[in-house]
Protein backbone atom coordinates (compact mmCIF):
# COMPACT_ATOMS: atom_id res chain seq x y z
CA UNK A 1 0.00 0.00 0.00
CA UNK A 2 3.11 2.40 1.13
CA UNK A 3 4.38 1.55 -2.30
CA UNK A 4 1.72 2.46 -3.95
CA UNK A 5 1.40 5.93 -2.64
CA UNK A 6 4.92 6.19 -3.49
CA UNK A 7 4.40 5.18 -7.59
CA UNK A 8 1.68 7.67 -7.57
CA UNK A 9 3.30 10.59 -6.06
CA UNK A 10 6.26 10.17 -8.06
CA UNK A 11 4.16 9.32 -11.66
CA UNK A 12 2.76 12.97 -10.27
CA UNK A 13 6.34 14.48 -9.90
CA UNK A 14 7.66 13.26 -13.15
CA UNK A 15 4.23 15.00 -14.84
CA UNK A 16 4.84 18.22 -13.41
CA UNK A 17 8.30 18.49 -14.48
CA UNK A 18 10.63 18.67 -11.17
CA UNK A 19 8.28 20.34 -8.92
CA UNK A 20 7.95 17.91 -5.69
CA UNK A 21 11.55 17.04 -6.01
CA UNK A 22 14.07 15.90 -9.01
CA UNK A 23 12.52 13.26 -11.39
CA UNK A 24 14.69 12.72 -14.33
CA UNK A 25 12.41 11.68 -17.38
CA UNK A 26 12.89 8.48 -18.52
CA UNK A 27 12.60 9.98 -22.60
CA UNK A 28 14.95 12.80 -22.29
CA UNK A 29 16.14 13.41 -25.65
CA UNK A 30 19.18 15.20 -24.67
CA UNK A 31 20.22 12.56 -21.90
CA UNK A 32 19.52 9.82 -24.36
CA UNK A 33 21.42 11.03 -26.91
CA UNK A 34 24.51 11.23 -24.68
CA UNK A 35 23.74 8.00 -22.95
CA UNK A 36 23.83 6.57 -26.76
CA UNK A 37 26.98 8.42 -27.83
CA UNK A 38 28.63 6.89 -24.81
CA UNK A 39 27.38 3.62 -25.46
CA UNK A 40 28.04 3.81 -28.91
CA UNK A 41 31.78 5.27 -28.51
CA UNK A 42 32.54 5.74 -24.68
CA UNK A 43 32.81 9.18 -25.46
CA UNK A 44 31.17 12.61 -26.46
CA UNK A 45 32.32 15.84 -27.46
CA UNK A 46 31.03 18.94 -26.37
CA UNK A 47 32.74 22.78 -27.05
CA UNK A 48 35.75 23.46 -25.32
CA UNK A 49 35.05 26.77 -23.75
CA UNK A 50 31.51 25.41 -22.55
CA UNK A 51 33.37 22.69 -20.63
CA UNK A 52 35.24 24.74 -19.24
CA UNK A 53 32.51 27.32 -17.90
CA UNK A 54 31.06 24.65 -16.45
CA UNK A 55 34.25 23.41 -14.92
CA UNK A 56 34.79 26.79 -13.56
CA UNK A 57 31.06 28.02 -12.59
CA UNK A 58 30.75 24.40 -10.85
CA UNK A 59 34.14 24.29 -8.51
CA UNK A 60 33.90 27.87 -7.17
CA UNK A 61 36.04 27.17 -3.81
CA UNK A 62 35.76 30.65 -1.67
CA UNK A 63 38.77 31.99 -0.22
CA UNK A 64 37.12 33.04 3.12
CA UNK A 65 38.17 36.91 4.05
CA UNK A 66 35.59 37.04 6.94
CA UNK A 67 36.63 40.86 8.59
CA UNK A 68 33.68 41.58 10.89
CA UNK A 69 29.70 40.92 10.89
CA UNK A 70 29.38 40.02 7.03
CA UNK A 71 31.63 36.91 8.08
CA UNK A 72 28.38 35.29 10.30
CA UNK A 73 26.18 35.71 7.21
CA UNK A 74 28.78 34.06 5.18
CA UNK A 75 29.15 31.22 7.67
CA UNK A 76 25.50 30.99 7.22
CA UNK A 77 25.48 30.69 3.28
CA UNK A 78 27.97 27.76 3.88
CA UNK A 79 26.62 25.46 6.60
CA UNK A 80 23.55 23.25 5.73
CA UNK A 81 20.79 25.81 5.76
CA UNK A 82 21.84 27.51 2.81
CA UNK A 83 24.29 24.70 1.85
CA UNK A 84 26.78 26.44 -0.81
CA UNK A 85 28.13 23.20 -1.48
CA UNK A 86 25.06 22.07 -3.77
CA UNK A 87 26.20 24.21 -6.33
CA UNK A 88 29.95 23.09 -5.41
CA UNK A 89 31.13 25.87 -3.35
CA UNK A 90 33.12 25.16 -0.67
CA UNK A 91 35.47 27.27 1.73
CA UNK A 92 39.13 27.05 1.56
CA UNK A 93 41.79 27.98 4.19
CA UNK A 94 44.31 29.24 1.41
CA UNK A 95 44.47 31.52 -1.30
CA UNK A 96 46.33 29.07 -3.70
CA UNK A 97 43.52 26.70 -3.85
CA UNK A 98 40.46 29.11 -4.50
CA UNK A 99 38.85 31.01 -6.84
CA UNK A 100 36.79 33.42 -5.79
CA UNK A 101 37.79 35.80 -2.96
CA UNK A 102 34.76 37.01 -0.45
CA UNK A 103 35.41 40.23 1.29
CA UNK A 104 33.30 39.77 4.08
CA UNK A 105 32.97 42.88 6.47
CA UNK A 106 35.02 46.37 6.76
CA UNK A 107 38.40 46.48 4.76
CA UNK A 108 40.77 49.00 7.23
CA UNK A 109 43.94 50.22 5.99
CA UNK A 110 46.33 48.10 8.20
CA UNK A 111 44.61 45.10 6.36
CA UNK A 112 44.85 46.62 2.83
CA UNK A 113 48.33 45.29 1.94
CA UNK A 114 47.37 41.99 3.52
CA UNK A 115 44.16 41.57 1.94
CA UNK A 116 45.94 42.57 -1.76
CA UNK A 117 48.73 40.32 -1.01
CA UNK A 118 45.84 37.29 -0.61
CA UNK A 119 44.41 38.41 -3.61
CA UNK A 120 48.29 38.52 -5.67
CA UNK A 121 48.54 34.66 -4.20
CA UNK A 122 45.63 33.36 -5.94
CA UNK A 123 45.66 31.66 -9.60
CA UNK A 124 44.12 32.90 -12.16
CA UNK A 125 41.27 33.15 -13.38
CA UNK A 126 40.07 34.30 -9.70
CA UNK A 127 36.96 36.20 -8.68
CA UNK A 128 35.81 38.95 -6.03
CA UNK A 129 32.77 39.15 -4.21
CA UNK A 130 32.56 42.32 -2.41
CA UNK A 131 29.78 41.76 0.61
CA UNK A 132 27.88 44.04 2.53
CA UNK A 133 27.88 47.79 2.63
CA UNK A 134 31.80 48.28 4.36
CA UNK A 135 33.81 46.10 1.59
CA UNK A 136 31.47 47.79 -1.28
CA UNK A 137 32.19 51.63 -0.11
CA UNK A 138 32.69 51.71 3.16
CA UNK A 139 29.53 51.83 4.47
CA UNK A 140 28.62 53.17 7.60
CA UNK A 141 32.91 54.24 8.33
CA UNK A 142 32.97 56.02 5.02
CA UNK A 143 34.18 58.87 6.54
CA UNK A 144 36.48 57.60 9.26
CA UNK A 145 40.33 58.20 9.13
CA UNK A 146 40.63 54.16 9.11
CA UNK A 147 38.57 52.78 6.86
CA UNK A 148 39.07 51.85 3.03
CA UNK A 149 36.37 53.36 0.95
CA UNK A 150 35.49 50.28 -0.98
CA UNK A 151 37.80 47.50 -1.35
CA UNK A 152 36.99 48.06 -5.11
CA UNK A 153 40.12 50.34 -4.47
CA UNK A 154 42.44 47.64 -3.43
CA UNK A 155 41.07 44.57 -5.58
CA UNK A 156 39.32 44.80 -9.02
CA UNK A 157 35.61 43.62 -7.73
CA UNK A 158 32.80 41.15 -9.56
CA UNK A 159 30.28 40.82 -7.92
CA UNK A 160 28.75 43.75 -5.04
CA UNK A 161 26.25 42.32 -2.70
CA UNK A 162 24.39 45.28 -0.98
CA UNK A 163 23.23 44.64 2.81
CA UNK A 164 24.49 45.62 6.06
CA UNK A 165 24.92 42.87 6.58
CA UNK A 166 23.39 40.95 3.48
CA UNK A 167 21.55 37.75 4.50
CA UNK A 168 22.75 34.65 3.37
CA UNK A 169 20.28 34.17 0.50
CA UNK A 170 21.98 37.32 -0.88
CA UNK A 171 25.32 36.33 -0.28
CA UNK A 172 23.65 32.89 -2.91
CA UNK A 173 22.19 35.14 -4.89
CA UNK A 174 25.90 36.84 -5.68
CA UNK A 175 27.06 33.69 -5.94
CA UNK A 176 24.86 32.63 -8.74
CA UNK A 177 25.06 36.31 -10.93
CA UNK A 178 28.91 35.57 -10.37
CA UNK A 179 28.50 31.89 -12.16
CA UNK A 180 26.06 33.93 -14.63
CA UNK A 181 28.85 36.26 -15.43
CA UNK A 182 31.35 33.40 -15.68
CA UNK A 183 28.95 31.68 -17.96
CA UNK A 184 28.64 34.68 -20.31
CA UNK A 185 32.25 35.78 -20.46
CA UNK A 186 32.96 32.52 -22.64
CA UNK A 187 36.45 32.77 -22.99
CA UNK A 188 39.37 30.95 -21.50
CA UNK A 189 41.44 33.59 -20.58
CA UNK A 190 40.25 36.19 -18.39
CA UNK B 1 25.23 48.13 46.38
CA UNK B 2 23.47 50.39 48.21
CA UNK B 3 24.36 54.11 48.61
CA UNK B 4 25.45 53.76 52.24
CA UNK B 5 27.44 50.72 51.19
CA UNK B 6 29.55 52.73 48.65
CA UNK B 7 29.51 56.00 51.08
CA UNK B 8 31.63 53.71 53.97
CA UNK B 9 33.93 52.35 51.29
CA UNK B 10 34.36 55.99 49.91
CA UNK B 11 35.04 56.87 53.63
CA UNK B 12 37.25 54.22 54.21
CA UNK B 13 39.69 55.00 51.07
CA UNK B 14 39.50 58.74 51.74
CA UNK B 15 40.54 58.36 55.61
CA UNK B 16 43.65 55.55 54.87
CA UNK B 17 44.52 57.53 51.26
CA UNK B 18 43.30 61.44 51.91
CA UNK B 19 46.74 62.94 49.50
CA UNK B 20 45.78 60.46 47.36
CA UNK B 21 42.35 61.32 46.98
CA UNK B 22 40.93 64.66 45.92
CA UNK B 23 37.24 63.90 45.87
CA UNK B 24 34.54 61.72 45.45
CA UNK B 25 31.41 61.30 44.24
CA UNK B 26 28.60 58.89 43.54
CA UNK B 27 26.34 58.99 40.67
CA UNK B 28 23.59 57.11 39.54
CA UNK B 29 24.91 54.72 41.74
CA UNK B 30 28.83 54.08 41.38
CA UNK B 31 31.36 55.52 42.79
CA UNK B 32 33.83 57.05 40.97
CA UNK B 33 37.16 58.84 42.97
CA UNK B 34 39.33 61.90 41.43
CA UNK B 35 42.70 60.84 42.63
CA UNK B 36 46.31 62.49 42.24
CA UNK B 37 48.21 61.69 39.31
CA UNK B 38 51.62 60.82 40.76
CA UNK B 39 49.74 59.15 43.96
CA UNK B 40 47.81 56.58 41.63
CA UNK B 41 50.27 53.45 41.55
CA UNK B 42 50.03 53.23 45.73
CA UNK B 43 46.22 54.29 45.67
CA UNK B 44 45.37 51.42 42.65
CA UNK B 45 47.64 48.76 44.96
CA UNK B 46 45.74 49.89 48.23
CA UNK B 47 41.88 49.25 46.31
CA UNK B 48 43.64 45.77 45.04
CA UNK B 49 44.89 44.63 48.18
CA UNK B 50 43.34 45.86 51.11
CA UNK B 51 40.46 43.59 52.86
CA UNK B 52 37.48 45.83 52.58
CA UNK B 53 38.12 46.82 48.79
CA UNK B 54 39.42 43.58 47.41
CA UNK B 55 39.56 45.17 43.51
CA UNK B 56 41.38 42.37 42.07
CA UNK B 57 40.20 42.73 38.74
CA UNK B 58 40.74 45.47 36.34
CA UNK B 59 38.12 46.25 33.69
CA UNK B 60 39.01 48.91 31.84
CA UNK B 61 41.50 52.06 31.37
CA UNK B 62 40.84 54.26 29.20
CA UNK B 63 41.48 58.28 28.30
CA UNK B 64 38.90 61.19 27.53
CA UNK B 65 39.84 64.43 25.94
CA UNK B 66 38.83 67.50 27.35
CA UNK B 67 40.29 70.17 24.67
CA UNK B 68 39.73 73.34 27.24
CA UNK B 69 41.56 72.36 30.01
CA UNK B 70 45.38 72.47 30.29
CA UNK B 71 45.85 69.13 31.21
CA UNK B 72 43.51 68.25 28.62
CA UNK B 73 43.71 64.65 29.17
CA UNK B 74 41.48 62.06 31.83
CA UNK B 75 42.63 58.36 32.47
CA UNK B 76 39.90 56.59 33.89
CA UNK B 77 40.22 52.71 35.50
CA UNK B 78 37.64 50.46 36.33
CA UNK B 79 37.98 48.08 39.03
CA UNK B 80 35.63 45.35 39.96
CA UNK B 81 35.84 43.22 42.99
CA UNK B 82 34.10 39.41 42.49
CA UNK B 83 34.70 38.87 46.44
CA UNK B 84 32.59 41.97 47.61
CA UNK B 85 30.52 42.33 44.33
CA UNK B 86 31.48 46.14 43.89
CA UNK B 87 32.92 47.97 41.42
CA UNK B 88 34.60 51.44 41.98
CA UNK B 89 35.60 54.15 39.39
CA UNK B 90 38.82 56.27 39.28
CA UNK B 91 39.97 59.51 37.09
CA UNK B 92 43.21 61.03 37.51
CA UNK B 93 44.10 64.07 35.02
CA UNK B 94 46.91 64.37 32.54
CA UNK B 95 48.56 66.75 30.20
CA UNK B 96 50.14 65.94 27.03
CA UNK B 97 53.39 65.37 28.44
CA UNK B 98 53.06 64.54 31.39
CA UNK B 99 53.62 60.64 32.14
CA UNK B 100 51.17 58.69 34.11
CA UNK B 101 52.74 56.26 36.71
CA UNK B 102 51.95 52.64 34.85
CA UNK B 103 50.10 50.28 36.06
CA UNK B 104 51.39 47.24 35.01
CA UNK B 105 53.09 46.44 37.94
CA UNK B 106 50.10 45.69 39.44
CA UNK B 107 47.52 44.27 36.66
CA UNK B 108 49.07 42.78 33.57
CA UNK B 109 46.07 43.27 32.15
CA UNK B 110 47.04 47.32 32.11
CA UNK B 111 49.51 46.46 29.07
CA UNK B 112 47.27 46.70 26.53
CA UNK B 113 45.15 49.05 27.94
CA UNK B 114 47.59 51.50 28.97
CA UNK B 115 49.06 51.16 24.82
CA UNK B 116 45.47 51.77 23.41
CA UNK B 117 45.31 54.98 25.90
CA UNK B 118 48.92 55.69 24.44
CA UNK B 119 47.52 55.06 20.65
CA UNK B 120 44.70 56.96 20.58
CA UNK B 121 44.97 59.83 22.52
CA UNK B 122 49.23 60.31 23.25
CA UNK B 123 48.87 59.73 26.84
CA UNK B 124 52.30 59.07 28.25
CA UNK B 125 52.83 56.06 30.76
CA UNK B 126 55.97 55.81 32.92
CA UNK B 127 57.73 52.75 33.33
CA UNK B 128 55.28 50.69 30.69
CA UNK B 129 57.19 48.04 29.65
CA UNK B 130 56.37 48.53 25.97
CA UNK B 131 54.84 51.50 25.37
CA UNK B 132 53.98 51.57 21.42
CA UNK B 133 50.50 51.79 18.99
CA UNK B 134 48.34 48.99 19.44
CA UNK B 135 45.59 49.60 17.16
CA UNK B 136 46.26 52.07 14.46
CA UNK B 137 48.06 51.38 11.28
CA UNK B 138 52.06 51.26 11.37
CA UNK B 139 53.54 54.36 10.83
CA UNK B 140 50.06 56.59 11.71
CA UNK B 141 50.38 59.72 12.44
CA UNK B 142 48.51 61.38 15.28
CA UNK B 143 46.28 60.33 17.79
CA UNK B 144 42.79 59.69 16.26
CA UNK B 145 40.29 60.39 19.07
CA UNK B 146 41.63 63.72 20.15
CA UNK B 147 38.79 66.36 19.57
CA UNK B 148 41.40 68.32 17.16
CA UNK B 149 42.10 64.94 14.83
CA UNK B 150 40.29 65.42 11.58
CA UNK B 151 37.61 62.93 11.54
CA UNK B 152 38.47 61.18 8.48
CA UNK B 153 42.49 61.54 8.88
CA UNK B 154 44.88 62.36 6.24
CA UNK B 155 45.79 59.43 4.40
CA UNK B 156 43.88 57.11 2.45
CA UNK B 157 44.98 54.27 0.75
CA UNK B 158 44.16 52.66 -3.01
CA UNK B 159 46.94 49.74 -4.91
CA UNK B 160 48.55 51.26 -7.73
CA UNK B 161 48.79 49.18 -10.46
CA UNK B 162 51.96 50.75 -11.49
CA UNK B 163 53.88 50.46 -8.53
CA UNK B 164 52.20 47.42 -7.77
CA UNK B 165 51.50 47.99 -4.20
CA UNK B 166 49.26 49.71 -1.92
CA UNK B 167 49.98 53.42 -2.20
CA UNK B 168 49.10 56.44 1.17
CA UNK B 169 47.65 59.47 -0.65
CA UNK B 170 46.18 62.81 0.93
CA UNK B 171 42.42 62.18 1.78
CA UNK B 172 39.91 63.10 -1.20
CA UNK B 173 36.29 63.17 -0.38
CA UNK B 174 34.09 63.34 -3.42
CA UNK B 175 31.41 64.52 -1.29
CA UNK B 176 31.38 66.25 2.57
CA UNK B 177 31.08 64.44 5.57
CA UNK B 178 26.88 65.78 6.54
CA UNK B 179 26.22 65.98 10.44
CA UNK B 180 22.07 65.36 10.37
CA UNK B 181 21.31 67.10 13.73
CA UNK B 182 17.70 65.42 14.09
CA UNK B 183 16.87 67.49 17.29
CA UNK B 184 15.18 70.00 15.78
CA UNK B 185 14.18 73.05 17.84
CA UNK B 186 11.18 73.40 15.69
CA UNK B 187 10.38 70.03 17.70
CA UNK B 188 11.25 71.17 21.04
CA UNK B 189 15.24 71.30 21.70
CA UNK B 190 16.04 69.82 25.12
CA UNK B 191 19.13 70.18 27.09
CA UNK B 192 18.23 66.60 28.30
CA UNK B 193 19.52 63.50 25.31
CA UNK B 194 16.80 60.90 25.05
CA UNK B 195 17.71 58.46 27.91
CA UNK B 196 19.02 60.54 29.93
CA UNK B 197 15.70 60.32 32.35
CA UNK B 198 16.54 56.65 32.88
CA UNK B 199 19.51 57.26 34.77
CA UNK B 200 17.86 60.41 36.44
CA UNK B 201 14.70 58.33 38.09
CA UNK B 202 17.32 55.63 38.55
CA UNK B 203 19.29 58.01 41.13
CA UNK B 204 16.55 59.44 42.57
CA UNK B 205 15.05 55.68 43.37
CA UNK B 206 17.90 54.89 45.47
Amino acid sequence: MADDGFKKYALGAARSGVEGGFVPRADDPFYNGLSDELADKGYFTAAADDLIAWARTGSLMWMTFGLACCAVEMMHAGNPRYDLERFGMAPRGSPRQSDVMIVAGTLTNKMAPALRKVYDQMPEPRYVISMGSCANGGGYYHYSYSVVRGCDRIVPVDIYVPGCPPTAEALVYGFLQLQKKIRREGSIER
Amino acid sequence: MSIEALKDLAAHIEATHGDAVRASQIVVGELTLLAERDHIVPLLRFLRDDQQCNFETLIDICGVDYPERSDRFEVVYHLLSMRMNHRIRVRIRTDEETPVPSATVLWPAANWFEREAFDMYGIQFADHPDLRRILTDYGFEGYPLRKDFPLTGNYEVRYDDLEKRVVYEPVKLTQEYRNFDFLSPWEGMTSQIPGDEKAVSEEASE
